[in-house]
């Protein structure tokens, strides 16, 4: 295959030479956290998105409430790619201490906004240089002293929209929106947007290339972020227990949870029809989760590593004894400090493997916020029909960051709560409860307060029988654990299958799962470009589909592609397909940002320009 | 099980119906005799015994819910975490009676912050601690509750105070604190009857002797020493609901407390000022019987004025395990509505 000499994210740069570059670049806005930053470019992003511009936004922030650095970028693209990109086009610098770093993340023949009082040096000569007068039109602003800080952040947006032609009427809906039409915080952020504007529309001439023009590339579409589709989605799924602990960046499943379970599961009589508790720790909120599923929950919990880690002994447990719980685990950077605030892929094996012994358990995967939706209602169906805990895998940078989507289906299906018998069931049938009565592994089982003699049966961990009698014999736990291989082989096909595009006369394969989804399409369009074409299997559960054999045996070279440091999805389907583990290379890249396309065509190809080295790391 | 003849209860069943599997604990186990009375009283109560959850850590004490009420659902969970287990369960379903099986190890080491979180939020359930200063099934470690200068053949003298699981939980704004002693069935039955009334977390701290490791003479945890010096507070006597008050006591005598469903516990003084329903008078008297060198029982401490969760959580009358999908799933209509608004 000719690998052809290719250059990314070209299009911006070489069409700026000529005239205009219409909705296609991105913008970095920097700001010291805890200074209100995040109101704005929301708003900012809501109307590019409003105005029909394919966008995504997304916030780099540090572990710290005020001060500290934080980075927000837009990334706006006509032809709908939203993953992150390395470089932008035009940046915001309002906060000095990085300004000069900041610069250096503008492409050439780019564009740099700067507070005029700024105090930093401007020192690239090939960008265009936009002052605004923060001070003076936070001090002209009709608000308190104490609100001055936020709304400096508005004289960007009115700068910014009258440069790049932004419609201030979407940006006043999308302050409506915001501030759920709270009048006068709308008012107050409005008249500094619009006398900045109008300052701009006075005192700058627009030199630049970049432009954003109506279009109807976002009609019918919304923007949310994956957890607040996953809040809603475990709210359609029927979730009546919902155990946490505070954690970034799971902490806004939790917080959205809240919020949309009070305005639809709030029955006539004003009484819940569910428990969301905080817990002391994570112990206690995966023990409140895993009681409450036994006794016939439909029992949730979102957590992060840190989480996960203490979770993991009672999510073992659940194996065991086959209780159904919900586990979201928002990923983030490993252990402690440093990098919590930060984007990973890095718990697969952690919460495929979670708990002591021999377990292994149901992860679903979901991709975008519509799965997030789907998989925040699906997920309690899979836990009941599999008696297991179920792990969902998002990420920081799929939970917290706002994502384009179709708007979200009703569940097709009604709820399956899996293998119950009622009292009249267990009268005349009889029940045991870890029974393999239909040969599918899966056994029968009561839900306490079932009144019925019979109806009863003693939960333990590892040593029981059919009957759930205490057992130490060998044969029962053998038994046992064969019955569990089966009831997991039964789930495998059953879970959500992936999604493959199959690229005819491709050599080779890209598999990906989650947040990175954005990132390959991307990159798969530019590999395309440079005439390496790649076909793609998106995974979407775990235990992976045994067709995920087609799809490798299908290519030459196949690459796992992960935001982890170790490959843990490649070594995973490397056990799961041992005579083809040659054929399957690992691209893992974990630094604490979402993975660009860029990174992953110089990879493809450097590993291309090297097929007769090591293709396995 | 089909009985044919014997003595029923309310609703009809025999007291072997409440029994459960032969018991694997040591020959003289406090753990064993607790079991037992659990039995009676459920069977006096007339309790179903399938609405009856009974949780446990992990331990001997955290065995014993095998050896009484079979007909109930069981759950041996982990160590330390029984109460966020039972706290799941009842959320899940209020209509249940949570028992609570715990020692002083999974409770006062492992599991103190859930046992403390646990009484904070007021979860309904009966927590039993069957305590007895070691850990037995470890071969007698010493517990959070052993004796400072306790001896042991293995281990030696300990030498860290004992903490007191009553005052814990009275610090905890715990609603109902008891102690009581295995060895002592009459004042055990109407606190354990109490304490299922109680709309909260009952916290029953009950001696329990180790005979396998910590039952000797100077032991506050052993029979003799707590049959010495057992310092009973009032006797007890659980009136249920709709029953009459039998007045055979003199007036000023006793001591009424009106519980969530409509049962009273009367307490027939013994010390003439002791006031249950005073929080200092509770800590004051536990402080002064370790000083004393005294074990202080009986209903230690009583609010029955405080929310349970249940009502903090507002949940609906109906379990949530019981509400059919046309209550848990909202409608399409406001899924678009939702989406209109994004």
């Amino acid at each position: 295959m000719a690998v052809k000499d290719i250059k990314t994210y070209s299009s911006a740069t070489e069409a700026k030479q000529d005239s205009q570059v219409i909705n296609d670049f991105s913008i970095l806005v920097a700001t010291p956290n805890g200074s209100g930053s995040q109101t704005s470019n929301l708003v900012l992003l809501r109307a590019l998105f409003k105005m029909g511009i394919p966008s995504n936004g997304k916030n780099l922030f540090p572990s710290n409430i005020q001060g500290m650095p934080t980075w927000y970028t837009i990334r706006c693209s006509q032809d709908g790619y939203v993953a992150r990109r390395e470089q932008v086009e035009i940046a915001v610098l309002m906060n000095p201490e990085t300004a000069t770093s900041d610069l250096a993340k503008v492409e050439a023949g780019g564009v740099c906004f700067y507070p005029e009082s700024a105090g930093y040096e401007l020192t690239r000569d090939d960008l265009t240089y936009y002052p605004m007068p923060v001070k003076q039109l936070s001090k002209q602003a009709d608000v308190s002293t104490s609100m001055r800080t936020y709304i400096a952040n508005m004289v960007y947006i009115g700068v910014l929209s009258q440069i790049l032609g932004i419609d201030l009427t979407e940006i006043e809906a999308a302050l409506q929106w915001h501030f759920s039409n709270r009048d006068k915080l709308v008012h107050n952020n409005i008249s500094v947007i619009r006398s900045a504007a109008e300052w701009a529309a006075q005192h700058l001439t627009k030199t630049d290339p970049y432009q954003i023009k109506r279009s109807s590339a976002t009609e019918g579409l919304i923007m949310i972020d994956g957890n607040s589709a996953a809040a809603l989605g475990a709210i359609y799924g029927g979730m009546t227990v919902m155990s946490w602990y505070p954690i970034t960046p799971s902490t806004s499943l939790a917080d959205n949870l809240s919020h949309y379970a009070k305005m639809l599961r709030t029955d006539n009589e004003g009484k819940a029809t569910y428990a969301i508790v905080q817990a002391e720790d994570e112990l206690a909120a995966i023990g409140m989760v895993i009681g409450a599923g036994w006794a016939g929950a439909r029992a949730m919990t979102a957590t992060s590593g840190p989480g996960i880690s203490l979770m993991s002994e009672f999510a073992g447990f659940g194996y065991y004894a086959e209780i159904p719980a919900v586990i979201w685990n928002i990923q983030r950077m490993g252990p402690s400090t440093g990098l919590p605030t930060r984007v990973s892929q890095g718990d697969v094996t952690a919460c495929y493997w979670s708990g002591h012994g021999d377990t292994k358990h149901i992860c679903l995967l979901p991709g975008n916020a519509a799965e997030c939706f789907e998989f925040g209602w699906r997920a309690f169906d899979i836990a009941d029909r599999y008696q297991t805990p179920v792990f969902v895998l998002s990420d920081l940078d799929l939970g917290m960051n706002s994502w384009m989507t179709e708007p979200f289906n009703y569940p097709e299906q009604s709820m399956d709560r899996g293998k119950v018998l009622t009292a009249e069931q267990v009268a005349s049938n009889g029940f045991q409860r870890y029974l393999d009565v239909d040969g599918d592994g899966i056994p029968y089982r009561t839900i306490p307060g079932t009144e019925q003699a019979g109806a009863a049966y003693f939960t333990r961990g590892s040593g029981h029988n059919a009957a759930a009698n205490y057992s130490e014999d060998s044969q029962d736990y053998l038994d046992n654990m064969a019955r569990l291989q089966k009831k997991f082989e039964t789930a495998r096909e059953q879970l959500p299958l992936p999604v493959t595009v199959l690229e005819p006369n491709s050599n080779i394969g890209l598999i990906g799962f989650g947040s990175t989804d954005p990132p390959i399409t991307e990159a798969r369009d530019l590999l395309a470009a440079a005439g390496v074409t790649s076909s793609y299997l998106r995974l979407r559960a775990l235990p992976a589909s045994a067709t995920i054999r087609d799809f490798v045996e299908a290519h030459d070279r196949v690459y796992v592609i992960e935001m982890n440091v170790d490959g843990q999805l490649h070594k995973l389907i490397q056990l799961q397909l041992p005579t083809l583990a040659v054929g399957l290379c690992s691209l893992a890249h974990c630094d604490g940002q979402p993975l660009t396309a860029n990174w992953i065509v110089t990879a493809v190809l450097a590993k291309e320009g090297d097929k007769y080295g090591t293709h396995t790391r | 099980m089909a009985h044919t003849r014997g003595k029923t209860n309310a609703i009809g069943l025999h007291k072997n119906d409440y029994r459960g599997d032969d018991t694997t604990l040591c020959a003289g186990c406090g753990h064993i005799s607790i079991g037992s009375q659990i039995i009676t009283i459920a069977y006096e109560l007339g309790l179903q015994p399938e609405k009856i959850v009974k949780i446990s850590g992990i331990g001997c004490s955290s065995k014993s819910p095998a050896y009484f009420l079979n007909r109930s659902f069981a759950f041996n969970a982990l160590h330390g975490r029984m109460p966020s287990v039972a706290s799941g369960a009842m959320l899940a379903n209020r209509d249940l009676i949570t028992l609570g099986i715990s020692g002083d190890g999974d409770t006062g080491s492992i599991g103190l912050g859930q046992f403390k979180h646990t009484i904070r939020r007021n979860t309904p359930m009966v927590y039993i601690v069957e305590n007895n200063g070691v850990y037995g099934l470890t071969k007698g470690q010493f517990s959070v509750t052993a004796d400072d200068g306790q001896m042991s053949k293995y281990y030696g003298k300990n030498e860290l105070p004992s903490m007191d699981l009553c005052l814990e939980a009275i610090v905890s704004d715990g609603g109902f604190v008891a102690r009581s002693f295995a060895g002592d069935p009459k004042q055990l039955r109407p606190l354990l009857k109490a304490a299922i009334s109680y709309n909260g977390t009952a916290l029953l701290d009950i001696i329990s002797p180790c005979v396998a490791f910590n039952n000797s003479a100077a032991s506050t945890k052993g029979y003799e020493w707590v049959r010495d010096h057992d310092a009973p507070l009032h006797d007890i006597t659980y009136v249920p609901l709709r029953e009459e008050i039998t007045a055979d006591y003199e007036p000023g005598e006793t001591r009424t407390v009106t519980l969530h469903d409509g049962s009273h516990i009367i307490l027939r003084k013994l010390d003439k000022t002791y006031d249950p329903s005073d929080r200092v008078t509770a800590i004051r008297a536990l402080e002064h019987a370790k000083e004393e060198g005294t074990l202080v029982t009986g209903l230690i401490y009583c609010n029955p004025g405080r929310a349970s969760i249940v009502e903090t959580e507002m949940l609906t009358e109906v379990p949530l395990a019981h509400l059919p999908e046309a209550e848990l799933r909202p409608r399409e209509e406001s899924l678009h509505k939702i989406m209109a608004g994004m």
